[in-house]
């Protein structure tokens, strides 16, 4: 009998050891430890959640309906490159998912079919109609979540965020984990920015000019378009210019007709940085192609010189300057009333890419790291709280097994600790909330031992036959009270996001550990008390 | 040594009518809160609700209505002010999630109240297709956990038990609920996980005397005694274990409502509720179900 005390009395004395070890990354000693040890043994801990530790948890839904647009666009535009290469008369639409060509004619159907074998064709009327496998798409959907993830690592780089993890949920879903980012407002505009910059000409022969408002208040843009819809010519269309009075602050939106043809879009970008303007201090950024877009823009500067070019970035017209004479080597700038600050995050966001479709924040939880230390603070004094209280209870109600109960309570806390940090699990709120929880439960077992044990000796046996018969007799009930916990804390687990989880954790291991220390614990401090030595009485 | 309760000898089965037409009621007010959350009518959270919900702290006490009439002076639609434990700080629920519409709530704060100095110390912003993925996934864990729980049960215990237990979490979680639609409390997404941790706890409780009933069950000889006054004698033995347990788990639970932070002040609110209510209920709903189900076969073994 005393061996297996020993091998008991051992066992849990490993257990705690492995715990602080497991723990001791979170604790200040750990800066004190060795190299090696540092390296070799476990050096991360318990990891916390963001509503602890602050930061932003965001989910992004990539706009798959526009991606698939884009894709349709492209292919409408460069088939209009490649009918006009080839000097073949068509004109190319591409809208909503399908593309038409006009005339139909065996050349144009040769042409299509060479450089995109993938389409299926339907005429009617003398049009051609040209429609995209669905498999197709499905790739599209798939690469541009993909590219955005990309795009989005690049650009949180930038930010300079430590620890970021960003990946996909669901088909097009980003979900954003951004511990301790400092500015989170500016890391929402710089991740969420679509960042597509186009350039297009001015149409500046259509006299519908002379009509057009030079500005309309921010948010009639709408009301707007749908007024001039019917009026602008074909393949032009409206965009605004943002323009801010300085004094008031009041937003107005400026119209402009351009041609809806893209000539060159912010993809052939091989540099984007800020410079400041010395003649009027104004800061604007200062753009240069790779060498593909640094020869498109030389043709289109060389073939529009005189005309008005419009820069646009997300549907913004941000500048439209006149073409001087042709320019090469591919430099451009943006200017446009930018701060400092705003002319930084544009750089920012074009050196990283565009997003290949617009993306729509979905989710945004952000903590301060205000709350995050007060909610630490005051998750600390409720489990420390907790704890005595229930302790106090035990030891005033059961005496000396009380303090063997507690001793199992405290082995309990070290040991939930210890098997946190080993999981490196991520410890929230609710989780912290689920180890108090779990303080108050721990005892449980220990009651239903000790009234088991009382009962027993009320029955006239000895110390030693009540406390065996009493863990005997405790045992089936202690375990399906436990495994009654397991089943919902599993369900939560599995339905239940971030901090909720968090809680599931915590609880569920809380439990478990609970059967080890209420049967093992505790029953090895009995048996070294009381088995060695018959005592008459029993101090329960 | 110490007892809160010597030898009782409670006859808990004999006003099972009563009781069990109270809880009938808890429950009837469990579901009228369910139809009150799913026309909306209800205290819902953003995660369930959608929209944005911000919570600010000021240097110097404020008053809900000195906000709210910062917000209506800028003109803030659809905005709802909700203290906090922390006489400084307050809760801001916008019911759409709107562009920028954080940011004007923020800057008619700091013009205002500047000598206050407001401070934004979390967001909450939720998309309607999240909120209703909450929803159901809520609505999920709670069949699912019903489910995981009766057919453990089933297992472990003869049917009229997995029936009784069912029913005694089941009247809980809806009495909670009910409970806290009544006060006009948030119903958000840590209500729910109180709710699950509630049910877990109640079963616990009500397996607890549903094991001690078993063991008499096999102890009694047959005819000696009628299964109500076994129900009795095994609710009686195991009473001073159940109210120990609560006791520590109500103690764990206040020092979580008191001390735990403004976060976690509702979910120890649910479960100081819930612990009563589980507890009362292994006792008054669980067994006087098993009771009825079973008074004609569970001793004629």
């Amino acid at each position: 009998m005393r061996k297996g005390i020993y091998i008991r009395g051992s066992l849990i004395l490993l257990t705690v050891i492995l715990a602080f070890i497991f723990f001791l990354p979170n604790t200040p000693l750990f800066s004190y430890m060795p190299d090696w040890w540092k390296k070799n043994m476990p050096n991360k801990g318990i990891v916390l959640g963001l509503d602890l530790r602050g930061g932003s948890h965001l989910i992004f839904e990539v706009d798959i309906k526009r991606a698939r647009e884009i894709t349709v666009e492209r292919i409408g535009m460069h088939l209009q490159s490649l009918l006009e290469k080839k000097g073949i008369k068509a004109t190319v639409k591409a809208e909503r998912e399908k593309i038409t060509v006009q005339p139909v004619n065996d050349e144009v159907k040769k042409l299509i079919k060479e450089n995109y074998p993938d389409l299926s064709f339907s005429e009617q009327g003398g049009y051609l109609f040209c429609e995209i496998p669905e498999e197709a798409f499905k790739r599209v959907e798939t690469t541009s979540v993909e590219q955005a993830i990309e795009v989005i690592r690049n650009r949180i780089d930038q930010l300079g965020v430590a620890e970021p993890t960003i990946h996909r949920q669901g088909e097009n879903e980003i979900v954003i984990q951004l511990p301790g980012v400092k500015d989170p407002k500016k890391a929402l505009e710089i991740i969420g920015k679509t960042a597509q910059l186009e350039f297009k000409l001015l149409d500046e022969e259509t006299p519908l000019w002379k009509e057009l408002p030079s500005l309309i208040r921010a948010g009639e843009e709408e009301a707007f378009l749908n007024q001039w819809k019917n009026k602008i010519p074909e393949g032009d269309e409206i965009v605004f210019q943002r323009i801010v009075n300085k004094e008031t602050g009041e937003v107005y939106k400026r119209p402009y007709i351009v041609k809806k043809d893209v000539l060159l879009t912010g993809d052939l970008l091989a540099e984007a940085h800020v410079s400041i303007d010395q003649r009027f201090n104004e800061p604007y950024v200062s753009l240069r192609f790779n060498d593909a877009g640094a020869k498109i823009f030389e043709e289109i500067t060389g073939k529009y010189v005189k005309r008005r070019l419009a820069i646009i970035l997300d549907g913004n017209l941000y500048s439209a300057p006149v073409i001087q004479e042709k320019i090469e080597g591919g430099n451009a700038q943006i200017s446009g009333n930018f701060t400092l600050e705003e002319a930084k995050d544009l750089a920012i966001v074009l050196r990283a890419g565009a997003l290949p479709a617009p993306v729509n924040l979905i989710q945004n939880v952000t903590v301060g790291p205000t709350l995050g230390r007060d909610s630490i603070e005051a998750g600390k004094t409720a489990v420390i709280i907790a704890a005595v209280f229930v302790a106090l209870f035990m030891i005033i109600y059961y005496r000396l097994s009380g303090v063997i109960a507690d001793f199992a309570l405290i082995l309990n806390i070290i040991l939930l600790i210890g098997a946190l940090a080993a999981l490196n699990a991520t410890l929230t709120l609710p989780g912290i909330a689920g180890i108090a929880l779990a303080v108050g439960m721990a005892v449980d077992s220990n009651v239903l031992m000790f009234e088991r044990i009382r009962e027993e000796l009320r029955l006239g046996k000895t110390p030693k036959a009540a406390i065996e018969s009493g863990y005997k007799k405790a045992f089936w009930t202690i375990f399906d009270s436990h495994v009654t916990t397991l089943i919902t804390a599993a369900v939560l687990f599995h339905f239940g996001s971030g901090p909720i989880k968090g809680f599931a954790v915590t609880l569920s291991l809380g439990v478990s550990i609970n059967l080890f220390t209420a049967l093992i614990g505790t029953k090895t401090v009995f048996d070294f008390i009381y088995i060695g030595k018959e005592r008459r009485s029993l101090s329960i | 040594m110490i007892q809160i309760l010597g030898k009782t000898n409670i006859d808990f089965l004999g006003k099972k009518y009563i009781t069990l037409g109270l809880s009938c009621l808890m429950i009837i007010l469990g579901i009228f809160a369910i139809l009150q959350i799913y026309t909306g009518k209800a205290n819902l959270g953003v995660d369930f609700a959608g929209g944005v919900s911000l919570q600010v702290r000021f240097s110097q006490p404020v008053t809900l209505s000195e906000v709210r009439a910062v917000i209506d002076k800028a003109g803030i639609k659809d905005a709802d002010i909700q203290d906090l434990p922390t006489e400084k700080k307050i809760l801001i629920k916008l019911k759409k999630q709107q562009e920028g519409a954080q940011d004007e709530v923020e800057k008619a704060l700091k013009e205002n109240l500047a000598d206050k100095e407001p401070l934004i110390e979390s967001i909450t912003s939720i998309g309607p297709k999240i909120g209703e993925r909450t929803k159901r996934d809520a609505l999920l864990a709670i069949v699912a956990a019903t489910v995981g729980i009766l057919l453990y049960i089933a297992i472990r215990f003869r049917f009229h038990f997995s029936i009784g237990a069912t029913a005694a979490t089941f009247h809980d979680v809806m009495a909670v609920l009910g409970i806290f639609y009544l006060l006009d409390k948030e119903i958000n997404l840590i209500f729910i996980s109180a709710l699950l941790a509630i049910a877990g706890y109640s079963l616990t409780d009500t397996v607890v005397v549903f094991d001690r009933i078993r063991e008499n069950l096999g102890k009694v000889a047959k005819g000696t005694m009628t299964l109500e006054s076994l129900m009795n004698k095994s609710i009686n033995e195991v009473l001073s274990r159940t109210i120990i347990t609560s006791l520590t788990t109500f103690m764990a639970a206040t020092a979580l409502f008191f001390f735990g932070g403004e976060v976690l002040h509702d979910f120890a609110f649910a479960m100081m509720i819930g612990i009563v209510i589980g507890t009362y209920s292994s006792i008054f709903v669980a067994s006087p179900i098993v009771f009825l189900l079973g008074k004609n076969s569970l001793l004629k073994r």
